[in-house]
């Protein structure tokens, strides 16, 4: 389309989020007076379908090849009103939008600065718009495949519902078994249903499902590529164990040298394990692992006179000379699943958790109060003969949330329930204990939270508000030095145990993913999602999503729910087995390219390469772009000394009219 | 110079954070200076020198880059670009005799709309105190 640029352009009221603090009459005006304006509306609500519908037929009446739509930020409406543009048989291209909302209605106050600036705003969006170019968006296939990084609750429901949907999953776990967190819970709340009984069945279903490549003790390596065609790497950590042949009896672990030695992940430090284990009684895969940091074999080259697992096993399946392996596959689409660390109560000494064997966090007690933990459920405190039931047991909530001296503002979500829950099994189990919980705030906002709260309160258990400021010893006890808030009365509580209600923190190794996938965090060092709201499950990576607690704090009916969403967004792209690729890409001017390599040397993405061309009779080389891996980032524009290699849709011919037009001397 | 100069802005945002971070500015209604206006990128890798340059001599006063943090690019090392470039860009300005303080640099991600107002606020700031942009020196420069 070589015609003279007829532009429309379209100023929205957006309500009155718009229209009150800019003249919208007069930017209208001003813009119908600009060069090469045919037409210039303004109207409440341009994205509404009347709005819309508006531009569809000025495009027909007046024959407009170019459109300006002042509104919103383009991140929020830019594909909207591209599809508007093509439904009018006009390229999506050919539009530009002037952010006079976020940038300038809601950020400014005085009508007249506003108008001005959005004047301004509207000017360089025109100035850009007569020089856009056509662009055709390409369509790549979609690999039938999602790869699932991190197996807990949120992981495996997603892994199900798009197995059961009927793709391919590669579900990657970092530690030895699948279950994540919810397997070290005991209970949950507000239903206490038994964590276990609800978990492991879906935890058998993704080992067992045709559809489900469960990789477990293995982690993502490397993922290249691009939404729709991601290339994995994975690295299958040895376990010194052949899989095949492991049944899982456990005779080596009992035989092991250091049996009972190693503090055990799953137990949080309060059981023991072997250096050959299983990280509890329901792992999946039911096979056991050498810790390499810890066997004497592995660490010295000598345990006794032969290894005992060795011996011991029946089915020979130890394996000292194997290796790490490294797996590759392709995907469509990621989800990220990969959870939390609870807060370390260490950093906040005062509550002595460092110093006193007897203060405990709360998914340390969650350990000791469960059936299958190391105790088998009973509450008891000390070892061997001086082991003794508590009597005075007190709970502290907010342990590393809403706390700025930790650097966590925000409430991580479960702690209220959590302590609540934990009050009720201490009652259950020691019925004559005397169990207190310090607070800042009860907040039981979820289904049937309220009630579990009530219920918990009426079993005796006592909610003193005050946030305890020190916590030491005194004649063998624990004494708590907090002031109850609401009767201004300074106490010195005496009990035998604390348990800490400690919060949620994004992983220490948050970082690795975002290398790999890059994804962006929030302030509290969460996955970021593409938008709080409305895509509360996607990134900024096209084809990336996330479920549970690493995107923030959740519940498991929460990360349940969000894991279905993240599930069911990868499943779009699967199912209609297509996606459209970025055509804001690079381009390289042969006529003025001289091969210097500039731009190859600059390209994050290996996107360009030197070909040879003939030139006049000449064979010359000259950049070349990739256009299935240029991802449009424009580095090369930038670097290129003779302004050949160009960015669709930010060339320098299409930039720099929009500076001039901000500058405002031309 | 006059005490009440406004200076004019243009600054270079890259799309994925401190684009996002305006607009979460924004949608947080944070109220700003009206100085400053943004064209869109979509990676501070993406800002040619002569931009900078070229703004200078078409009317404005100062020039804002603002990209991703130093780590966190959406395409990897655009910004570590940007980064070396601009800190070359800067010593140039000076040496040609352009005010340090028209060429302003900034980390801003998608979630720091708050920050976002503080770059504002400074750069028009420091703008304001160093006056209006006339052209760029001639002879000043001593071979």
């Amino acid at each position: 389309m070589n015609s003279k640029p007829k532009i429309g352009v379209y100023v929205c009221h957006c309500g009155i989020n718009i229209s009150k603090t800019v003249d919208v009459d007069e930017l209208t005006a001003y813009a119908a007076n600009r060069p090469y304006v045919r037409v210039a509306r303004n109207y409440s609500y341009m994205c509404s379908d009347p709005g819309q519908l508006l531009i569809r037929e000025d495009i027909k009446k007046h024959g407009l090849n170019r459109i300006v739509v002042a509104s919103c930020s383009p991140r929020m409406h830019e594909l909207t009103f591209r599809k508007t543009l093509a439904e009018a048989g006009l390229n999506p291209y050919y539009l530009e939008m002037a952010n006079i909302r976020e940038h300038c209605s809601w950020v400014h106050k005085g009508k007249k600065e506003a108008t001005a600036k959005a004047k301004k705003l509207v000017s360089a969006a025109l100035a850009k718009v007569r020089y856009l170019e056509p662009l055709y968006e390409k369509e790549v296939t979609v690999e039938p495949a999602t790869l699932i990084i991190g197996a807990g609750i949120a992981g495996i429901q997603a892994a199900l519902d798009i197995a059961n949907a009927g793709f391919k999953v590669y579900l990657v776990e970092k530690t030895p078994s699948v279950g994540g967190r919810m397997s070290q819970l005991d209970k949950t709340f507000p239903t206490l249903d038994c964590s276990a009984c609800i978990l492991t069945p879906k935890m058998v279903d993704v080992a067992s499902h045709p559809n489900i490549v469960l990789m477990a003790y293995s982690q993502v390596e490397n993922i290249s590529g691009y939404v729709g065609n991601f290339q994995v790497q994975v690295r299958k950590k040895a376990r010194f164990v052949s899989v095949d042949k492991c049944t899982g009896c456990g005779n080596c672990a009992e035989e092991c040298r250091l049996a009972g030695r190693i503090p055990s992940e799953f137990n949080m430090g309060i059981g023991n394990r072997s250096a050959i284990y299983l990280p509890f009684p329901q792992a999946v895969p039911a096979k056991y692992t050498i810790d390499p940091a810890e066997c004497l074999f592995l660490t010295r080259g000598k345990c006794g006179k032969s290894p005992k697992c060795v011996e011991a096993c029946p089915a020979g399946a130890i394996d000292f000379e194997q290796k790490d392996e490294i797996v590759e596959f392709k995907a469509g689409t990621i989800i990220v699943a990969t959870g939390f660390d609870v807060f370390d109560a260490a950093r906040k000494p005062e509550y002595g958790y460092s110093d006193y064997d007897n203060v405990l966090t709360g998914l340390e007690m969650e350990r000791l109060i469960s059936s299958s933990g190391p105790t088998g459920g009973k509450i008891v405190l000390g070892k061997g003969d001086g082991e003794y039931v508590p009597k005075d047991i007190a709970f502290i909530k907010c342990v590393g949330s809403r706390d700025k001296s930790t650097g966590n503002e925000y409430c991580s979500r479960v702690c209220c329930m959590y302590t609540a829950k934990l009050a009720h099994l201490v009652k259950d189990k020691i019925p004559e204990a005397n169990v207190r919980i310090y607070y800042m705030d009860v907040r039981a906002f979820g289904k049937g939270f309220e009630e579990f709260y009530d219920r918990v309160r009426r079993e005796g258990v006592r909610y003193i508000r005050g946030n305890p400021s020190e916590i030491f010893k005194r004649n063998g006890k624990l004494v708590i030095k907090v002031e109850d808030t609401l009767t201004s009365r300074p106490l010195e509580d005496e009990v035998d145990m604390v348990v800490l209600g400690v919060g949620l923190e994004p992983r220490k190794d948050a970082r690795e993913i975002i290398d790999l996938l890059r994804l962006s965090q929030s302030t509290d060092g969460f996955y970021l999602e593409a938008h709080p709201k409305l895509a509360p499950v996607d990134t900024a990576t096209e084809g990336v999503f996330l479920a549970g607690c690493s995107q923030g704090p959740k519940d498991i009916p929460d990360t349940v729910a969000q894991a279905k969403g993240a599930a069911s967004s990868a499943l779009v792209l699967l199912a209609s087995g297509k996606v459209k690729v970025q055509a804001q890409i690079s381009q390289v001017n042969e006529k003025t390219c001289r091969g210097c390599g500039y731009c190859i040397e600059i390209c994050p993405y290996t996107a360009i390469d030197l070909v040879t061309v003939n030139k006049m009779g000449h064979q010359v080389s000259v950049a070349q772009v990739n256009e299935a891996l240029c991802k449009g980032c424009g580095a090369c524009s930038a670097g290129c000394l003779s302004g050949s290699i160009q960015q669709r849709s930010f060339r320098d011919n299409q930039i720099l009219p929009q500076i001039a037009a901000l500058g405002g001397k031309s | 110079m006059s005490e009440n100069f406004e200076p004019n802005v243009v600054a270079f945002l890259c799309n994925w954070c401190s684009y996002a971070g305006a607009d979460l500015a924004g949608t947080s209604r944070t109220e700003y200076p009206p100085n400053l206006n943004v064209i869109r990128v979509m990676c501070s890798g993406r800002v040619n020198p002569m931009f900078v340059v070229n703004a200078l001599q078409q009317g404005a006063d100062g020039i804002l880059i603002s990209g991703c943090h130093p780590g966190d690019c959406h395409y990897m090392e655009g910004n570590f670009f940007a980064r070396r470039r601009f800190a070359l860009m800067k010593e140039l300005l000076d040496f040609v005799g352009v005010d340090q303080r028209r060429f302003n640099m900034s980390w801003v991600s998608a979630s720091e709309g708050a920050k976002w107002k503080d770059v504002v606020g400074k750069v028009v700031h420091s703008l304001k105190e160093a006056g209006p942009f006339e052209e760029f020196p001639r002879n000043k420069i001593d071979w």
